[in-house]
Parts: structure tokens; sequence; C-alpha cells
């Protein structure tokens, strides 16, 4: 690899580093919340512009995998779990220490699995769920893809509303913190807050790392050559079916580690992560940030959550992200960071500004 | 990679931006108080006549001078009924902002995810949301204004019992509220000699739900509980006439909106349900504790918003009425003492019903909170039958 | 289950039923000259909806449903004109988010035009308690409306299709759109009127389902899904096929529900359609060879 591809990323993790200590100094730490926030579902949106940008697949059914991660750790850190399995098996569990039994707050019994254990069942189950899906859903094209991951996701989506062990409506609360090395959580509460938007900006950069080998090594030639023209890939002797499944896999593992982190930062996960607007989201902004750009992807993919976390947009949320993605995909299908795009974009505010100029 | 110049710029602008454009604390001539509504998305029925309602009380009381010789500043945030919004918003609320206080939000699921955020952090929360597990096991600084489903349950089962019905079907939403009382239902039943034949939960945006008003209808109940707080309610109700199901329909407190009566027009008819006494303010009997205040609230939500009262504001009025009723007795925007007040508030009139708080109890209300009401030409009347 | 409640079944499902078959014929309109799927569907017939809920308070009813489906026809007109038209081949992918960001758009905008309150048209026949009785069953009649809407509209949208110069402009286009822009076909023209009668057809169809589904500002995108489905599952393109769809979908889940609980109904369905999907990706009345051909 040469200087140049790791120079931007140095100098990302330097700015990273400069928020916290800026942020830290002036005592507005409080930001790191939402940049904390806005960095896992950047996750999913990496994924995703790897899905749709590089094998030119869509999916409207990515909030599932999201939610997937999410419920999974949500479940296995409350006492939800005790529903998995009967009283004998519980108390073998505890003792074999694949179940930690703690209090809580009010004093009642608490149930929690190891973060390895959580993380890994999150992992496992993601994958063999998005491979289950994935072999029959990718041979579709079109329309046909987009309904058929479309009824993936609300599949799931109802699967997690009308189940019991998943809180229902209601969705799980007082999900516990998350162990990384010992002191330091994946968690609420303030005193880890500098912690927990460093590990959550490592994870993102790290992915934006691997992505960005991965998208110029050969696996991401065969991508585009899929992009291009499956036909015309397939004929080259590329396994067109088995690198689309891959990247499907991959993508919906990033999105179940934003949803596993993200939930025991909050604390808790409801239903409204696995819906339909949700998915219509990461499509909108991967089509901001571009669908082949992993950088532009991650920025819009921080700013724009960032924003809507902070609540600027208020009641205009939904519409703000309706709107951005007609005019992006009207004026500028490739993503707004492109020199056509911004010079589109130019041309015609100065036509549609002329008639005051005069 | 040609864009991470065009990327660095970006983020230093943001972050400029962010800096510049944050607000330190509050001045001393006012106190800030945080409101968590569900203004847009699935819950807007609820959030948006507590906003409303929120916000012309605040220009209400600031007109009168304020509270404690202070100013509200009410801080309205549309959590458009996600959870993951609640919990950056009430974050961002209490470290930002620095709120005295909090009201919302509207749904239980919200209420449940940030009950701990507000508890860990001292800040007095009273949540519109009806869900028991907000207020039990109690927080110390938690409360909520809405009549217990609990009491809604029994209230209902004491008019089945003289009904003499013992046999019935539950049907009830996919959402928080509904989730809560079938809950209660299928809890309390046992209890009241009353058998659930079956329960089955349907999706609040449903179209028609025939289908599963059959399964109900083959199963030979004596009557129908419905439990949920959609404009779906009026669908139910249609449907049930519509196939022939002539057995009576219990609805819950969440039909608290003449516009669903309306809805419903004629098939309304008949339709059972505990609610508080709001939509009959002015029915009520002269001498009633809450009829001066009920009157009051509907005149003028009525006359500001030329649309019709509902309960689900009047869940909003109680809670900024017991908070700035203990900031009056305190005399102070002193967390800690106003949190005592609140719960030591007693014989409070409120929209809801008459709050008496204690320790152990943080929503204050009673079965008496409720009256049984029923649906007449298309209004609400009290329920005078089976007495 | 007794009888008579078989029959019952058969009539709910139908009832829900009719309202996806309606809710799929206008996807199918866009479809046909255009060959992409408006996601925005689902709001014309809120909008239809609305407008027409809001003027039957100054108008009778008939005249009421005439201006919204003339307003509506003249929103999708401008919503082509103003978002599709300029657009040079449009990429199926592009065209799926553009629509969706309609859609987003225009319901946020009814939210704030009108408010977030639940509406209804009157029942055109009888009202909210009249019911017809069918061997033992009872049905509203507004589900008979509802039918026979969708029956006028799709035998007159087969004459338009197969018996007008412009109906026969329309499905070439579909079929190949530069062999139809070599003949002399306005293939820009073509699309104007496809919005502009789905649109129609979503207005007249979401006043007709008002008085059974009421009307509210977020209820497009519920349908649409369904209508959606229902569109697939009938092999897109086809009207009578998304009708007959529809039905089957509506009678399906009141089948499910009779025997499963009614919170995993729409997952369900939903797995139906993947399943056809998988196997079947012209849908189940669609050919399979012209599936393969299509390019998405």
């Amino acid at each position: 690899m040469k200087i140049s591809s790791h120079l931007p990323v140095a100098l990302l993790g330097a700015i990273v580093v400069l928020f916290q200590v800026l942020m830290s100094a002036t005592g507005t730490d409080y930001l790191l919340i939402q940049l904390t926030m806005s960095a896992y579902y950047a996750l999913v949106v990496l994924g995703l512009c790897l899905l749709m940008g590089y094998a030119g697949q869509i999916s409207m059914g990515h909030a599932a995998f999201f939610a997937l991660g999410g419920y999974t750790a949500a479940v296995l850190s409350t006492n939800n779990l005790t529903q998995l399995f009967s009283a004998g098996v519980l108390e073998w569990l505890v003792q074999k220490g694949l179940i930690i039994l703690s209090t809580d707050a009010y004093g009642a019994a608490a149930y929690r699995a190891p973060a390895w254990l959580s993380l890994g069942t999150a992992v496992l189950i993601t994958v063999a769920v998005s491979f289950a899906i994935g072999i029959p859903v990718l041979r579709l094209k079109g329309h046909y893809l987009a309904m058929a991951t479309l009824g993936f996701g609300t599949i799931l989506y109802r699967i997690f509303l009308g189940t019991r062990i998943f809180g229902e409506a209601d969705g799980i609360s007082a999900v516990r913190p998350c162990e990384i090395l010992p002191g330091l959580f994946v968690g609420g509460d303030p005193s880890q807050r500098v912690f927990n938007y460093y590990f959550a900006w490592i994870l993102l950069i790290g992915a934006l790392v691997l992505l960005l080998n991965l998208v110029r090594s050969r696996v991401g030639r065969a991508l585009r050559a899929i992009h291009g023209s499956e036909e015309a890939a397939g004929a080259m002797g590329i396994d067109t079916a088995r690198y689309k499944l891959n990247i499907f896999v991959i993508s919906a593992v990033f999105a179940a580690l934003g949803g596993y982190f993200m939930t025991h930062f909050n604390g808790g996960i409801g239903p409204s992560e696995a819906g339909i607007m949700k998915s219509v989201r990461y499509v909108a902004i991967v089509a901001v940030g571009g669908m082949a750009n992993l950088w532009g992807c991650l920025l819009m993919g921080v700013v724009l959550n960032f924003l809507s976390l902070r609540g600027y947009f208020g009641s205009y949320d939904d519409a703000v992200f309706g709107a951005l993605l007609i005019i992006i995909m009207a004026l500028a299908p490739e993503g707004i960071f492109r020199k056509e795009s911004i010079s589109r974009i130019k041309e015609l505010t100065r036509r549609l500004s002329w008639p005051f100029w005069k | 990679m040609r864009n991470w110049k065009f990327f660095s710029i970006l983020l230093s602008v943001l972050f400029a931006a962010m800096s510049f454009g944050c607000k330190k604390g509050g001045d001393g001539d006012t106190i800030k108080i945080g409101a968590l509504f569900s203004v847009t998305g699935p819950a807007s029925f609820l959030g948006a006549p507590e906003k409303k309602t929120v916000e012309a009380f605040v220009e209400e009381l600031n007109a009168k001078g304020g509270v404690a010789g202070k100013k509200i500043e009410a801080i309205v945030k549309d959590t458009a009924g996600s959870p993951e919004k609640a919990v950056s918003f009430a974050k961002q609320l209490i470290e930002e902002n620095k709120v005295f206080a909090i009201i919302g939000p509207s749904t239980s699921g919200e209420s449940l995810q940030i009950k701990s955020i507000c508890d860990d952090s001292k800040t007095i929360l009273i949540s519109c949301a009806a869900a028991e597990l907000i207020v039990d096991p109690v927080a110390k600084y938690v409360f909520n204004t809405p009549q217990k489903d609990r009491h809604a349950v029994m209230r209902i089962f004491g008019v089945m019992k003289n009904l003499g019905i013992n046999k019935i079907g539950v049907i009830s939403a996919n959402t928080g509220f509904g989730k809560a009382g079938k809950d209660q239902v299928i809890k309390l039943a046992p209890g009241a000699g009353i058998q659930i034949l079956i329960s089955e939960v349907y999706d609040k945006d449903a179209t028609d739900l025939t289908g599963v008003l059959t399964k109900v209808r083959d199963k030979k109940v004596q009557a129908i509980v419905n439990w949920s707080i959609e404009p779906i309610q009026s669908i139910v109700v249609k449907n049930m006439k519509q196939i022939g199901l002539d057995v009576p329909l219990f609805q819950s407190h969440g039909f608290g909106n003449v516009k669903y009566a309306a809805a419903a027009g004629k098939a309304g008819t008949g339709i059972i349900f505990p609610a508080g006494r709001l939509l009959i303010a002015e029915s009520l009997p002269d001498g009633h504790p809450q009829k001066p205040l009920l009157v009051a609230y509907k005149n003028s939500y009525e006359s500001r918003y030329k649309e019709d009262v509902s309960t689900f504001g009047g869940h909003a009025y109680d809670a900024i009425l017991i908070l700035t009723k203990a900031i009056e007795k305190v005399g102070a925007a002193d967390s800690e003492k106003v949190r005592d007040a609140i719960e030591n508030t007693t014989g409070l009139v409120g929209t809801a019903g008459i709050y008496n708080m204690s320790p152990k109890n943080h929503n204050g209300l009673d079965e008496n909170s409720f009256e049984i009401l029923t649906v007449k030409d298309g209004k609400f009347a009290q329920y005078t039958g089976g007495k | 289950m007794s009888p008579d409640n078989i029959v019952q079944y058969l009539i709910s499902g139908i009832t829900a039923g009719s309202i996806y078959a309606i809710v799929a014929i206008g996807f199918n309109i866009i479809y046909n000259t255009t060959g992409i799927i408006n996601f925005a569907q689902g709001e014309f017939l809120m909008l239809g909806g609305m407008i027409s809920i809001t003027l039957a308070q100054f108008m009778p009813l008939p005249a009421a449903i005439l201006a919204a489906v003339i307003i509506t026809a003249g929103v999708g007109f401008l919503i082509e004109l103003v978002f599709i038209r300029w657009i040079d081949s449009p990429s199926v992918l592009r065209m799926i988010i553009i629509t969706i960001g309609l859609s987003i758009v225009i319901r946020e905008a009814a939210l704030h035009i009108w408010d977030e309150k639940v509406r209804a048209l009157p029942y055109f026949t009888g009202n909210e308690i009249t019911s017809i009785e069918i061997l033992g069953a009872r049905f509203s009649p507004q589900v008979l409306w509802v039918l026979g809407t969708c029956a006028i509209i799709v035998i007159i949208l087969n004459i338009f299709y197969y018996y007008t110069l412009t109906g026969k402009s329309m499905r070439a286009c579909a079929a190949n759109r530069t062999a139809a822009s070599l003949c002399g076909i306005n293939i820009k023209n073509m699309v104007s009127l496809s919005f502009t009668l789905s649109a129609a057809i979503g207005a007249l169809a979401g006043c007709v389902i008002s008085p059974i589904t009421q009307t509210q500002y977020d209820c497009g995108a519920t349908l649409a899904i369904k209508g959606f489905t229902a569109a697939i599952f009938g092999g897109l393109g086809s009207s009578t096929g998304a009708i007959v769809a529809g039905l089957l979908i509506g009678v399906i889940e009141a089948a499910s529900i009779s025997i499963i609980p009614l919170a995993y109904k729409d997952a369900i369905t939903l797995t139906l359609l993947l399943g056809i999907l998988f196997f079947r990706p012209g849908g189940i009345f669609g050919s399979r060879e012209a599936a393969a051909l299509k390019e998405y």
C-alpha cells in the first residue's frame, strides 16, 4: 500500500482525537454522545455502501440486521434471557460461568451473558440469517430484489414487534453495559463517555480501513466488474453469486455490530430500529454520500445522523431525508462528492437564481 | 482519494458550527423544562395534542407572571416515537440544556428507555405514558400522570360482573399501550372470576379486522375487550357490527378522543369504556371538584386550536401542572426539594383525577379517577346500565 | 371452525384483498409504460382520500371525489414533470430511490397541510352498521363498491391498452423504449400520461376505500407495501393478475388468522411472497420467460 492511502485515515484519526480534546476542554463533551451514536449508524452505512455501490445490490432491509445485533445484545444482557432457558438449565449455565448473576438497582436478581458470548452469538446469528436469506434473495434483480429485501426486513420487524422475549412494542430497556476490558464498558454512564467515543470510532475507522483495502484488492475489481455487467463478469470466470453473497454477509455483520454496541451504549432498543423508515434512511445516506464512495458515505453517515440525533430537523426529520433522496438522486446520482455533481448543482443554482440577479 | 481534503474541511466547519451554536445553561430568570413528545410519527395522535397543551399552558402561566417569580421555558423535542431519539434527546436536555425536569415521552417504550437515564442523573421525569413498569419498580425521580391500566381493567371487570359476563375475548394493538393493557387484563382476570377465551394482537395500521373478529366470534364470547389507543378502534367497532357480532364491546381509556366515536358513527353506540372525566366535563354535577379545571382546560384548548380536546393532551397538562405546583410550593427551582414536593402531592386536582402521591406510589391516581362512559349519537355520555 | 365461519373468513379475506387489489392496479400503470415501480403510489391514495374528505364538507360526495381525482392527477402530472421527465435513461435503483423520496416528502407535506388526525369519507351506501348477508356471513356494502370499482377500472384499462392508439403506444414504451421512440411515439409524453393516470386511479381508490380503512397522513406506505406485494404476486404489469393476487393474499391472510396469532400475519404473507419470488420471479400469473427477458 502506498503512503498516500494511509494519510487520509491517519488524518481522520487525528480529527477524531482533536474533537475529543477540544470538546473536553470546552466542557461540551456531551456532543460526544451523539458522535458515538452516529459512528455506530455510520458503520451500517459503510456496509451498505459496499453492498450498493460496489456489488450493485440494493438492500431495503438493512435496519433488520442492525436490530438483529441490537436485540441479541439486549436479550442476552437483560433478564429476558431467562425466558430462553428452563430454571435448571439457567442454574447450570450460571455455574459454568456462561451466564453472570448479579443484582440490579432495585435489588432484584439480574442475569446477563458475558460480553464475548453475547457478541459471538450476535455475529453468528447475523451470519447465519444473512447467509440463509442472501442465497435466494441475491438471485433477484431490480424491483424484485428491492421487494424481497423490503419483505425480509418487514418480516423481522414483525417478529421483533410481536414476540414477548423481544419486549413487543416496548422494546427492551435497562440493557446492562458490555465490559470490553476490565473497568471499561460500552454503556451510557457519563464516566465512560470518552472511552465509548474512542471505541466507536476505532471500530468505524477499522471497518473503513478494512473496506478500503477490500475494494482495492482482487475482490474489489471483481465487484466492480459485477456492478458493470453481471453477465460479462460471469463470462470472465468470476463467481458472481459467491462474491455477492459474501459482500451481503459482510455488510449484514457490520450492521449487526453497529446495533450490538449501540444497544449497549443506549441501554435499550425498540422495534423502530428495525422499521422500514430506518432502512430507507440508510439507503438515503448511501445515496447522498455516493454509491461507490466509502469516504463520502462515512462522512454523510456521521454528519446526517449527528444532526438528526441532535434534533436539528425538528418535526421535519423524515422530510429532510426524503427531500435529500430526491434532490441527490435527481441531480447527482453518484453522490455529492463528485466533480460533475458539484458543477451540476452550481449550474442549477446559477440558472435558478438568474432572475433575481438581474 | 481526492475527497479527504473536502472531508476534513467539512468536519472542521461542522465542529466550529457546533461550538458556536451551543448556548450555555439558562439565565437566572427562567426555569427550563424539557418536553419529549412524539409530535410526528406513528404516535403523533398522542404527541401532537400534548405539545399543544404544554405550549398553551406555559404561555398562560408566563402571562400570569410565571411560577415562583420565574418564567418557564419549555424546550419541546419531537421524538417521532423512536426510543433511540428519546435517549439522545433526553441526554441532550439533561446535560446540554441543563433542564430542570423533563415531561413526556408520549409512549411507554420511550419512557422505559429513559427511565434510568433520568434517575441516574437526578432529573425529574414526569411521563405521559401509562405503562405500570414506568413507576413500578419506583425510581426516585420518575413519575407518570395517566390513570393506571390496572384500575381501568378493574372498572371494566366491575361492569362485567354486574352484567353477568364471565367469558371474554381480548384484542389489543401491537403498541406499548395495547401490550400494557393486555397484560393487565390477563393478570387480573382470574381474580375477578373472568375467563379469557382468546387473546389476539392486531397491527395498529391494519385496514380491516373482520378476520380476527370472526375468530373471536367463533369462541362464543360474551363480551370483547379491545385495548388500543389508535384510530383503529373505530374500525374494530364497525367491523363488529358488520359481521353481526352483537356482544358488548369494552374499550380502554385509549378511546378518549371524540373523533374516534365520530369515526365509528352509528356503530359506536353502546361502547362501554372507562375514561377520565375530561370527556364529559360539561355534564358533571356542579359541585364536582374536577369540574372547574376540566371546563377551563377544555375551553382554552378548543378555542385556541379549533379541535376537540382529548385525554392524551390532558396527561401532559397534568404533568406540567404537578411540576409547576411543586415548584410553587417549594418557591425555588431546587431539584431535590421539588422532587420531594411532587412525591408529597396530595389532593391535587388534575384532568385525569385527583393525585395523591407517596414514596411508594409515583402515579397517585386511584380507581375513582375513571368514570364509565358510553357512546350515544357520536358523543360521550355517562354509562348508567348494569348497576 | 363451523361452515358459516369458513364463509365469513373468506369474505373478510375478500374485504381486505379488495383493498390490496385496488392499490396494486395503480402500480401497474406506471410500470407498464416505464418499467419502474412508483413507491409513492400509496401517497396518491392518501391524497385522494384526504382531498375528497376535505372537499366533501363543501360539496356533494360524487363531486368531491371527482375533484379529488382531478387534483391528485394534477399532482401526479406535476411530479413527473418536475422530478422524472428530464432524467435520461434512469436506472431502476435511481428511480426506486427517487420515488421513495417522493413518498416521504408527500407524506410529511400532508402532515403539515392537514394534521395527524384520522378522517374517513361516509359510506357510499348505508352507514357503519349496514351489512349484507350471504350464506350466513355478513359484510359491509362498501366492499362491493371497492370490488366494482376494481372491475370497472380493469375493464376500462384493458380497452384503453388494447383498442386505442394511445394505449397501444404506452404498451410499446414498456416493451422497448428505443423501438417505440423510432416508431414516432413521444415517450416522455407517454410517461407523463401514465403518472397522471395512475395518480387519478390511486386517488379514486383512496376515496373508495376510505370508509373502510379510514384515511390518515401516513396510511400510504402501509397500503403501498400491500399493493406492491399484490402487484408482484400477480406478475408486474398485469391488472387482472393484480386483482386476483390481491384477493388471494387477502384470503390467505384471513385463513392464516384462523390458525396462527394475528401478530404474525404480515410475516406469513411476506414469507409466502419471498417464496414466490425465489421460485417464480414473474409472479404466479406472469410468464417466466417474459420476466427473464425483461431488463431491470
